[in-house]
Formats: structure tokens, C-alpha cells, sequence
């Protein structure tokens, strides 16, 4: 098991701050954050590249805090896939094993299992410079596990790949994992963080801001920031009131939103998914407790439909069908109808 | 027909007027000297043994100063430290001093008085006046032009395959000579090739520290002093022919390793 214990780091011009996470035997973890968010730089201190200011790093429970870079028993592909350009695949692939005491043989039979696993046997004798990236991310990979390393940190492994490759890759990586190999996997993708993940921490601003499993963080995001990150649009800061045993979330001042649950709070987040939005040219009676007129500011397609954003006071996204837009005659700057049920609207208490 | 703009012009007249200004004056004295003076004079024993005093002092100067001038150069591309300007400076400072300068200064430092000088006097060296005095002057002027060039070479690996190295086991001393040295070696070559070069050429220097054994460029000043131009003008022209063979054979080598070495497209 790798323990991160608050850890933080300086560089000239950022920093990670008391970073504490812990990943098991066998785990895929992914960390998750936008560019600059000090990802990159998180693992290559896990992998000892850079110093650490203060903390605690435990491998199977031994301090490697201290540890040099090749005695820890951590490997790392990067981005870029590093492959030295003047050795060949073989001679790549073959280069964590010298000085490991294996006859010839050995390390050909290792190197054959790798590299039948990973598709590359027919690539040996060739120059990385002759390789597609996806080779190249295959050979780092090869070279990476051979070491056979407690903890394989990957470094947006995917970034800079067509679709067709990224799922080739992405059930590449499952299987490393489903092998027993224990995974850190940095990323900036939602998706693919969700389709490989066991847990996920979202970093911002060198902090870890919020980990869990993916339903744990996407059902109950901390902040806006992690809501934004998972995909969740309507996530407002709000203030509770309370009226006749209802409670009434003001995310602006002239929307109150009506809430299923009771709580005693007088402040929390609410969070609505822009599935649950309803929207139609009138008013109408139903069971929503919920309804506002609007504007719609924005419409454009998304992966299911259309996305259409109607300010409302606030700025609520809606997810429907192209088939109801053109029922609606929807349109920039028309005036449109909002309802929404008061169970839909999620509190998370601050 | 392909037209000139007034600009194009200027720079290719100006570039025509500068080649022919190294150009000629070589080219005028190949032409003043005839084959029966080469010839005579390529069988002149003084000479053929200035020559080669001249190439293995050279030679020696460069692949014995190269040792400590790789991992400085390494050190200058790698690591930040104060007054690092101030270093890359000082490594500068023999290519703009006057080189009879830099002569008095060496034979200051290699004399039997100092104590380099004293330390070779215990193991029966005396640099004045020898090959390894030669050797330093000739290093002294000649070392800015394979720190510089290996410098900008180590700059060029990228530090992302030196930590990928780190990450797969290697202690930093594989990093370096597996791969560090290999990807900056295109550049060591041509300033080594560079400084053995120069190295060659040196005179005010070496002059300085040892006018015997003459190197060439001593043997050229004393056959022009005491004879004339008649005299040192083919001793000029073989030593320029055979620096010329010595620095396209090295080039011609070192080309073929990068080419073995460079993968295939």
C-alpha cells in the first residue's frame, strides 16, 4: 500500500500543500484536475524526482521519503512516453534489468511476456523514431513494468490519442490492472477517470480538494469546483430558509428553491441534475414545486440531445431531447418555463 | 530569368567579398609554392617530426582535458548555482585575452617556481620547454570551444529522459554515460574535434611555455625569421593540407558513428 502522508512541496512558482491519500494493493487510483493543478508534478514526487518540504511517503509501510529515486520500487510513464530515441525497443525495454543479476535468457523470456501482453514482440528491433504514438506509449509502458514495480504511475496516458486508440489503451490499462499491478493515473479527463477508476482524487491548486469512489464524489461533490468538474452544472452555494416546515434554498436572491429534505442548516449547496429540469412554453399545474420563467441564453447540441441554459436569476442548464427543442421552437432570448421537482434538488449540507 | 531585388544583391556581393577574403590568401600561397618545395620539404625531418609533435601533443591535450571539460560542461547545462554567468564567463576568457598573454600567464603557473611546476619536478617533469607544457598552453586556449559545444549538447537532452532513467533503477553515473553522453555526442565530437584543432593552431601560447620541440606553427615563425617567405610559405601549405586531412578524416568518422547510431526514418 502507498500512504501519502501531508505531504507538501515548494517550487519556484507553486506548490502542493498537505496531500494525504492512501492507494491499496491492486487499486486503480486516479487523480483527477485541470491543467496546472500539480498533478504531474504529485507523482514525480511520489517517484522521488522532487524534494519533499514536509510529510510522509510509506510504501508497504517502509518511510520512502527519503529513498533514492531507484531503490523505491515505483515506476513512471510519462506523457511525452520518455523513450530513449539512440536505443532500440529491445534495448528500451531491456534497460531497468541491468544490473539485476538475470542471465541473457531470463531477461528475453521477461521481456517476451511483456512484451506479448502489450503487442509489441514484432517492435524490437526498431528505433522509437519509427514508431506511431500508441507504440510508443505501449513501449513505455513494457519498459515501465518490467521492472516490476510496486506502484505504476502513469502520467496522462491517454492525452494526445485518437478514440480509437484511447479505448484500446484504456482496456490495455484495465488489464495491466486486473494482473494485480497497483495503478496512480493522472488525468484531466471525467470520462476517463469514471471508466477506469476504483477511486478518484480531484486536485486544484496543489491540494487535494476531495477522493473517494466515482459515485461517492460525483453524487456528493464538495464544492463547485468538483461539481463543475464531474460534469455537474447546477451546483449553487445557497442560503436555507425556513418556512412551514419546508425548507426554501436561495441561490439568488429572487429564486427560492423549494428542497425535499428538511435540514437545520441555514447555508449548504444544492445541486440539480440537469436531466431532472422540465421546460415548456407555458406554465402549467403539476407536481413540481418548482417553476420559474426564464430566458434562454444559450443553446447548443450535446452527447444526448441539447444542452440549454436559462437564466433564471441563476444560470440553470437543462439536458433534453433535439426532438422537445424543436417542439418548443426554442430559441436564444425566447422566454421559457422552468420546473423541477422539490426531491430532485440535492442538499449537501456545508 | 530569375530576378535580384537590390537587397539580395548587397548580401550576396558581401558574402561573395568575405569568402574571397579567406579564400585568397590561402589560395595564393598554395599557388606560390611549388610541388618540388612540398615535396623537398615533406621530406624535410624537422618538419615531418614538427608535425607530428604537433597532432599527438594536440591530441593527447584534448582527450587528457576532456575528462574533467565533459562533466563541467555537464555540470553547466545541469545545475543552477550562484554566480553561474560568472563561471560560464571565466570558461570565455582564453578565447578573448591575446594569446601571447595567456602564455606568459601558463608559463607563470607550469614554471619550476609554482606549484604545479614543483609537482612535476618531483616526478621529474619539467613543463618548460616539453610536450606537457605544450599540452597546457595548447589546452588553455583551446578548452572554451568543447565546453561551450558540449554544454549546448548536454542542454539539448531532454531532463525528462534522464528522470525516466532515474524512475527505471539507474544511479545518476548510468543516467549519465548511458544516457546523457550518448544524445550530447554529436556535439562532444565536434568540439572535441574543434579544440584538437585549435589546439593545433595555437602559437602565442606555446611559444610562451616552449619554443623547443618546435610545434608547427613555432617551426613556420622561425623559418620565416630566419630565412624568408620562400621557406615558410611550404611548410605552411603541408601543415594546413594535413590539419585540413586530420579535420575532415575526424569528421567523416565521427559523421559515420551518428549515422550508425541515428535511427533509421
Amino acid at each position: 500500500m502507498l500512504e501519502l502522508r501531508n505531504i507538501s512541496c515548494s517550487f519556484p512558482e507553486f506548490s502542493l500543500d498537505d496531500i494525504s491519500f492512501s492507494v491499496c494493493d491492486g487499486e486503480y487510483f486516479i487523480l483527477l484536475g485541470e491543467s496546472g493543478a500539480g498533478k504531474s508534478l504529485l507523482l514525480e514526487t511520489i517517484a522521488g524526482l522532487n524534494p519533499v518540504k514536509s510529510g510522509t511517503l510509506l510504501l508497504d509501510g517502509k518511510d520512502i521519503t527519503r529513498e533514492k529515486i531507484q531503490n523505491r520500487g515505483i515506476g513512471l510513464v510519462f506523457q511525452d512516453h520518455a523513450v530513449f530515441p539512440h536505443l532500440s525497443v529491445k534495448e528500451n525495454i531491456a534497460y531497468p534489468m541491468k544490473g539485476k543479476h538475470l542471465s541473457a535468457p531470463e531477461k528475453d523470456k521477461i521481456i517476451e511476456e511483456i512484451t506479448h501482453i502489450l503487442q509489441i514482440s514484432k517492435l524490437l528491433n526498431r528505433k522509437p523514431a519509427t514508431l506511431s504514438g500508441g507504440e510508443l506509449q505501449r513501449v513505455a509502458l513494457a519498459r515501465a513494468l518490467v521492472q516490476r514495480p510496486k506502484v505504476l504511475l502513469l502520467d496522462e496516458p491517454l492525452s494526445a490519442t485518437d478514440s480509437k486508440l484511447r479505448s484500446e489503451l484504456r482496456t490495455l490499462l484495465r488489464q495491466i490492472n486486473r494482473m494485480g499491478q497497483t495503478i496512480i493515473h493522472v488525468t484531466h479527463d471525467f470520462d476517463e477517470a469514471v471508466s477506469l477508476a476504483d477511486r478518484i482524487a480531484i486536485m486544484n491548486q496543489g491540494s487535494i480538494v476531495q477522493s473517494g469512489a466515482p459515485q461517492e464524489i460525483f453524487g456528493n461533490p464538495v464544492n463547485g469546483f468538483v461539481a463543475h468538474f464531474a460534469g455537474i452544472r447546477n451546483f449553487f452555494k445557497v442560503a436555507i430558509e425556513h418556512q412551514d416546515g419546508k425548507c426554501i434554498a436561495r441561490p439568488g436572491k429572487d429564486v427560492p428553491v423549494v428542497i425535499g429534505e428538511y435540514t437545520e442548516n441555514n447555508s449548504g449547496y444544492i445541486l440539480i441534475r440537469n436531466e431532472d429540469i422540465l421546460l415548456s412554453s407555458s406554465t402549467f399545474e403539476s407536481s413540481a414545486l418548482n417553476n420559474f420563467e426564464g430566458l434562454v441564453t444559450d443553446l447548443y447540441p450535446s452527447r444526448s440531445g441539447m444542452e440549454v441554459v436559462i437564466d433564471i436569476g441563476i444560470r440553470l442548464h437543462a439536458q433534453i431531447s433535439r426532438e422537445s427543442a424543436i417542439k418548443l421552437k426554442l430559441a436564444q432570448d425566447e422566454k421559457i418555463w422552468v420546473h423541477f421537482k422539490a426531491s430532485s434538488v440535492r442538499l449537501i449540507a456545508s | 530569368m530569375k530576378q535580384f531585388s537590390p537587397f539580395q544583391l548587397t548580401i550576396t556581393l558581401a558574402a561573395a567579398l568575405i569568402l574571397l577574403f579567406i579564400i585568397a590568401p590561402l589560395v595564393g600561397m598554395f599557388v606560390s609554392t611549388s610541388p618540388s618545395d612540398l615535396f623537398t620539404t615533406a621530406r624535410d625531418v624537422e618538419v615531418q617530426q614538427s608535425i607530428k609533435l604537433t597532432i599527438w601533443v594536440s591530441l593527447a591535450a584534448t582527450m587528457i582535458f576532456a575528462l574533467a571539460a565533459i562533466p563541467l560542461a555537464y555540470l553547466l547545462s545541469r545545475k543552477d548555482f550562484p554566480l553561474k554567468s560568472i563561471v560560464a564567463g571565466i570558461i570565455d576568457l582564453p578565447v578573448v585575452i591575446p594569446h601571447s598573454a595567456a602564455g606568459i600567464a601558463i608559463l607563470g603557473f607550469v614554471s619550476r617556481d609554482s606549484v604545479l611546476g614543483k609537482m612535476g619536478s618531483a616526478v621529474g617533469l619539467n613543463f618548460v620547454g616539453h610536450p606537457a607544457g605544450i599540452a597546457v598552453a595548447m589546452a588553455f586556449v583551446s578548452l572554451p570551444f568543447l565546453i561551450n559545444a558540449a554544454r549546448d549538447g548536454f542542454s539539448g537532452v531532454p531532463i525528462r529522459l534522464e528522470k525516466a532513467a532515474l524512475t527505471l533503477g539507474a544511479s545518476p553515473a548510468r543516467v549519465f554515460f548511458t544516457i546523457s553522453l550518448p544524445l550530447a555526442w554529436r556535439s562532444i565530437v565536434s568540439g572535441l574535434i574543434l579544440m584538437f584543432a585549435r589546439g593545433m593552431s595555437e602559437f602565442g601560447a606555446v611559444i610562451m611555455v616552449a619554443y623547443h620541440p618546435m610545434i608547427t606553427p613555432v617551426l613556420i615563425y622561425e623559418r620565416f625569421g630566419a630565412f624568408g617567405l620562400k621557406y615558410a610559405r611550404p611548410v605552411s601549405v603541408l601543415f594546413i593540407m594535413i590539419s585540413l586531412a586530420v579535420f575532415i578524416t575526424l569528421r567523416i568518422l565521427a559523421r559515420n558513428k551518428d549515422q550508425k547510431s541515428t535511427p533509421h526514418a
